[in-house]
């Protein structure tokens, strides 16, 4: 170990005028200390919180040049590498180290101290000497910008990123709220069924009065196939779910004219709540339906059940509380059983149950909807390879056969599985397991023309929506883009032939007509429709219904040409409906890998940079990447424009970012690369790292996902105790005295002042003690049972954000970097930012969000205005992240405000009594944030630096939420927990970027008006 | 350093792992319904009652440092008194850091605290048996080069271990498994005793390992 005393360099940087004249102001000797102190005991406790590693950073012989009996030469502590302990380029150093340079006073040499740019700043790249006031103000203006500039391109990557992989997983759709109503039809022309004198009927006349609706979760197609029956040589069925709804096969094979079996092909996503939206609307649900209120899942599209409302029918609903939220007070009669826990197999189902049959027979009801769970919940739990599974279907099987002998002729009955599942029971994605699900329609009076088909037919999930609207004398939903089963519409019993046919052409007309009243409508509000199609479409289905009104005309059309009809409007239906898969629901895997990508390159870059961000040269760097990004920019759009596709701009942006950030990195390697060890890519000291790779991996699973807000104080507590502890193993907590052995103490230890040391110790416990305080205030997530939300959540959270922010103004206090904020004190800040999101009552899931908070001074609306309401219930969510993002510099700057503080008790200790009574003026004044100033390259880079860092701990962050939704996509809990936390993340990431840039400005705007006007003052005084 | 002392401290160790098992087994015989998940609290008792027996005696017999020179009763008598003070003190203590993380404040008190008192014994009755009551020698053994033989390494070793294991106990609290051991305070307190058992298995391995390496200062 080298002896602290003669660790002093020769080389410091140049002083202007100012900094001669303020000399009084300096306190070099502190410094020393502090430089000093990084070898050992003597250093003092608090500055050293935040940097474990700067004890082992300890000697760098090479860069140390002794001059030993000097006491007042400059001390660089160059010694203090906080980054990570060790050094990559000790040889630069030391030359650096060695160049003298002149006009070095002893004392502010701010300049070098602590960041290791200081081997880089080579003899070519001396500060301007002649007139440095000026020159300073010049090129550090220059270097303002281009680290903003950085900061802004860097944003700008990881935008692009989170907006390439919100395209690809994330299909929004307009949700339009018009209504089809029954006085008005869905295009020109008579209604031909509708108006022929029945009042009741709407569009058409309705063939059903009543309706049961048995909606068996996750009834996949083949649970309901019907079994070949097997001859004697073959093996019997041995799969637990193959053949267990032998009611349905009975009555298939006894009834054939009154009941068929489909195989129904839902949308994705394969979730309950966007299968029961699109089995109600007619529509293909996307996870964001644009437009939708997101302060409650309630439908607003037009829908079935509301339409049943409206014609006045009774709706009487049990099971699943799913529709609670979807149609809240819809129903004339409802039991609600919860959902949520899937490891429940029966409550639900004996719930409907005990009311279903009572119901029926009490005749109160039009529409009965009975919707099971067990049948999904046995898929979660068991997997349907499972004995449970065949017990389970058994049931329905029952149910099913109770209901078929309880049915009156006016009854459709009508057994669907909202989606299917895999071979593991899970569900929510797009596999041919998942999509295929049973649909099985009976009837106690003929109702087909035909034989059922051997193979069951399939049908679209949706095609229900405007059958059942049809069937039941009801308008078609209006957003329906589902083609009704015109199979349905044959009269039966009507012989002829071309009646039926008529029939069927009709019903199909009105439902193109409806589909074309949409599309007009759709387009109009929104753009995301490919336009050459649309106007395909428009002829196509222009062309059919010239046809059919032809044919209305002349009655004694041949029966071909009404089949053509049936083919044209078939033809535009399935036409419209393909159109919309493809702008509405489908993963783009491409995209959604690109945007990762993009963020990982995006968190590297950072995690490289802010290494290696005091590197000088910063505006070549900075030019390449943008020039880069230009051209590639234009190239693409040309291509793009070439071959004729739509120009995307999300696609553009990411082009822009790969085009720059692969030269850069590229350069980056090049210049750098070889040079360094790979180890010292990674300079997050270890259990940082880990507690980062906890945080990342905690994003895989919705339990942690669910209870972050428990989880980030422990971690956030976890990290606080871990410094405190890792202080006091270092030795830097207590007094020297009391931890090593008599014998064994170091003779340079001349005592350490005792209060720093337990001013940390008790900085960190009531940090611990308001972490847990805050956790009072935090608001119940959904669906967690035995968690209650606290009493004093409304009132109080204003107060929680006060006590939060006043306890994280403790943490940089403690923070000791000159010049280098280090990795824990970011990573804790950025954990702050979290908890404090937690605390002020919100959580990541859209019907949390504190809608009242768009009223506050706008007690009567806001009008027709969306953007104030929008902005003020942002900034209510995520004000967390704002302010610690704006208020990140302070983690900079805040050592140096504390120097006041702390300066006079640090120096009395020391007992250099001499020393004290030579200067006595510089103890009164501590220059405080002053040094910064003094280094406004170092200032600027070490700004910089600290952006950076905190963009990478939030772009992990970032990061793990596309991972995880797009890993786990297929989860059942993907649009519940992962989409939702992944959006609110990114919307954090962005408010966070735009407040990191806006507070380092500040910063810098505030470092330039203060160098103005100094420079004014030195102008004044020399005149 | 001698390898007659690390087999030594090996047995010890060993006898530690063994009065896990035995407060695991024994009850069984006496008590109905005996498990540890089911019944935890009582096996949380047993098996503090245990450990802190088998260490106490392994203190008495084995004597790992140099007892003081002074052994008249009535500073026998204040010591052990002292560290039963110390014992509950630091029980306390950590119910308090327990309640800081996130535990419940007002219910299942008697579980958390009787969980503070399980990791005590793992962690400060140790420290009592081998340094005494002297909060300064604790915070010398818990600092870098503050160790000064190897019982006091184990002791470091087994100590960080126990609270690693108590750490990463509290994982699986939040996940949706609803197995029986991820109620509060269960899966800390098997967390804590994997912990320790681990640290007892390794800390004699690892002094073997690094015997070249270790060097305590003032022997």
């Amino acid at each position: 170990m080298i002896p602290s005393n003669s660790a002093s360099v020769a080389s410091a940087a140049l002083l202007g005028e100012l900094l001669r004249r303020r000399r009084q102001m300096a306190m070099g000797r502190r410094q020393m200390a502090m430089g000093r102190g990084a070898l050992g005991p003597l250093c003092p406790a608090r500055a050293y919180l935040w940097c474990p590693c700067a004890g082992v950073a300890a000697a760098l012989p090479g860069a140390v040049q002794g001059e030993p009996g000097s006491p007042r030469s400059c001390s660089h502590s160059v010694l203090l590498s906080p980054l990570s302990g060790r050094d990559p380029y000790p040889a630069a150093r030391s030359l650096a180290c060695q160049v003298p340079k002149p006009g070095c006073p002893g004392e502010g040499q701010a300049a070098t101290r602590g960041s290791r740019a200081v081997g880089r700043v080579g003899p070519g790249e001396a500060q301007p000497p002649l007139d440095p006031a000026s020159g300073l103000c010049c090129a550090g203006r220059m270097q303002k910008i281009s680290v903003l500039l950085f900061l802004a391109w860097v944003s700008f990557l990881f935008y692009a990123g989170i907006a390439l992989f919100t395209s690809g997983f994330l299909l929004t759709r307009l949700e339009l709220t018009n209504h089809s109503s029954c006085h008005e039809p869905p295009g020109p022309g008579s209604l031909p069924w509708g108006s022929k004198g029945k009042p009741g009927a709407c569009w058409m006349a309705s063939r059903f009065s009543r309706l049961v609706l048995v909606l068996v979760d996750a009834l996949r197609f083949d649970f309901a196939q019907p079994q070949p029956s097997h001859g004697p040589g073959e093996p019997p069925v041995s799969l637990p779910f193959l053949g267990k709804l032998n009611s349905l096969q009975r009555i298939l094979e006894i009834q054939p004219h009154h009941a068929r079996l489909y195989q129904s092909k839902a949308d994705p996503p394969t979730t309950t709540m966007q299968r029961l939206k699109a089995l109600t609307t007619g529509s293909l649900p996307t996870f964001i339906d644009a437009g939708s209120n997101f302060a409650s899942y309630a439908i607003v599209e037009d829908n079935l059940i509301k339409q049943l409302t409206n014609a006045g029918r009774h709706v009487v609903f049990m099971g699943d509380d799913t529709w609670k939220d979807l149609f809240p007070g819809a129903f004339s009669q409802a039991f609600f059983f919860p959902s949520f826990n899937v490891r429940d197999l029966h409550t639900v189902d004996n719930g409907i149950l005990e009311h279903l049959y009572p119901t029926m027979d009490g005749g109160e009801w039009d529409v009965l909807i009975a919707h099971f769970l067990g049948v999904d919940h046995c898929g979660h739990k068991y997997g349907p390879h499972h004995p449970e599974m065949a017990k389970k279907l058994s049931q329905m099987d029952q149910v099913i056969q109770g209901l078929v002998e309880r049915l009156e002729n006016d009854t459709l009955l009508v057994v669907i599985g909202d989606h299917g599942m895999t071979i593991t029971g899970d569900h929510g994605g797009d596999s041919d397991l998942e999509i295929s699900a049973a649909l099985f329609l009976y009837s106690p009076k003929a109702l087909f023309p035909r034989v059922p088909p051997k193979e069951p037919e399939i049908v679209p999930q949706i095609s229900l929506v405007p059958t059942l609207a049809l069937l039941l004398g009801l308008p078609i939903p209006f957003g329906n883009i589902g083609e009704v089963m015109a199979e349905l519409f044959a009269e039966a019993e009507d012989s002829q032939p071309h009646s039926s046919a008529l029939a069927q052409a009709s019903a199909l007309h009105l439902n193109a007509q409806q589909v074309s009243r949409f599309l007009h409508t759709y387009s109009a509000a929104a753009q995301n429709l490919q336009v050459k199609e649309l106007h395909q479409l428009q002829n196509l289905f222009s062309k059919a219904s010239a046809d059919y009104q032809r044919l209305l005309q002349s009655p004694q059309g041949a029966e071909a040409a009404l089949q053509t009809v049936i083919t044209e409007l078939q033809q535009f239906l399935r036409g419209v409906r393909a159109m919309c898969i493809e702008s509405w629901a489908r993963f783009s895997l491409g995209r959604m890998a690109g945007g990762a990508a993009l963020l990982a390159a995006a968190c590297f870059l950072c995690l490289l940079v802010s290494q290696w961000a005091t590197y000088p040269g910063f505006h070549p760097l900075l030019l390449t990447p943008m020039a880069c990004g230009l051209a590639s920019t234009i190239v693409c759009a040309g291509l793009l424009a070439t071959t004729g596709l739509k120009l995307d701009p999300v696609v553009l942006g990411a082009m822009a970012a790969v085009g720059s950030l692969l030269p850069f990195l590229w350069k980056a390697w090049a210049g750098w690369g070889s040079k360094r060890p790979l180890a010292a890519l990674f300079p997050i000291p270890g259990p940082v790292l880990l507690f980062l790779l906890i945080r990342f991996a905690a994003f895989f699973s919705d339990s942690f996902v669910v209870a972050e807000a428990r989880a980030t104080p422990f971690l956030l507590g976890s990290l606080i105790l871990l410094l405190v502890a890792q202080l006091h193993w270092e030795g830097k907590l207590l007094p020297p005295k009391l931890l090593t052995i008599p014998r064994l103490c170091f003779s340079a230890s001349a005592g350490q002042p005792r209060h720093s040391g337990t001013h940390a110790l008790g900085l960190g416990v009531g940090l611990l003690l308001c972490i847990r305080l805050a956790g009072l205030f935090h608001r119940c997530p959904e669906e967690t049972p035995a968690c209650h939300s606290s009493p004093w959540l409304s009132p109080l959270a204003s107060m929680s954000f006060l006590l939060l922010h006043l306890l994280a103004a403790g943490i940089p206090i403690t923070t000791p970097g000159p010049f280098t904020v280090p990795w824990q004190a970011v990573s804790a800040w950025a954990l702050m930012a979290t908890q404090t999101f937690y605390s002020l009552g919100h959580q990541p899931v859209f019907p949390a969000i504190h809608w009242h908070a768009a009223f506050v001074g706008f007690p009567e609306g806001h009008g027709s205005s969306t953007w104030l309401p929008a902005l003020l219930v942002g900034a209510n969510t995520f004000a967390s992240h704002l302010l610690f993002a704006v208020g990140c510099p302070l983690l900079l700057l805040w050592p140096f405000l504390c120097e006041s503080q702390g300066a006079r008790k640090r120096w009395q200790p020391l007992g250099n009594e001499a020393e004290a009574r030579v200067r006595p003026e510089e103890e009164e004044e501590p220059r405080m944030e002053m040094r910064l100033r003094d280094a406004p390259h170092h200032f600027n880079a070490a700004l910089l630096q600290l952006g950076l860092k905190y963009l990478f701990v939030l772009g992990i962050q970032i990061l793990a939420c596309a991972l995880a939704a797009s890993i786990l996509r297929r989860h059942l809990m993907v649009w519940k927990v992962f989409a939702p936390k992944f959006i609110f993340e990114a919307m954090g990431f962005i408010v966070s970027s735009v407040g990191l840039f806006l507070g380092i400005a500040l910063v810098m705007r505030v470092d330039g008006a203060v160098s103005s006007w100094f420079r004014q003052l030195i102008l004044a005084q020399q005149r | 350093m001698k390898d007659t002392d690390i087999k030594r401290l090996l047995y010890t160790h060993l006898l530690c792992i063994f009065s896990i098992i035995l407060s695991i087994c024994i009850p069984s015989f006496f008590l109905e319904n005996f498990s540890i998940l089911e019944t935890h609290l009582t096996w949380l008792c047993i098996c503090s009652v245990f450990v802190t027996a088998v260490n106490l005696v392994l203190y008495l017999i084995v004597k790992p440092n140099a007892s003081s020179k002074r052994s008249s009763i009535s500073y026998k008598v204040t010591r052990f008194l002292k560290c039963c003070i110390y014992f509950l003190m630091s029980c306390f203590f950590f119910h308090v850091i327990f309640v800081l993380y996130g535990a419940p404040l007002i219910e299942l008190v008697l579980e958390t605290f009787l969980f503070a008192v399980i990791l005590s014994t793992f962690t400060t009755v140790p420290c009592l048996c081998l340094l005494g009551p002297n909060i300064k020698a604790w915070l010398r053994v818990f600092s870098r080069n503050g160790v000064t033989s190897i019982w006091e390494n184990s002791l470091q070793i087994t100590t960080i271990s126990s609270f690693i294991g108590t750490w990463l106990g509290a994982f699986p609290i939040p996940l949706d498994w609803e197995r029986p051991w991820q109620v509060w305070p269960i899966s800390c307190t098997l967390g804590a005793t994997f912990g320790y058992v681990a640290g007892l298995v390794i800390s004699p391995l690892w002094i073997y390992w690094n015997r070249k390496q270790l060097t305590y200062k003032n022997n």
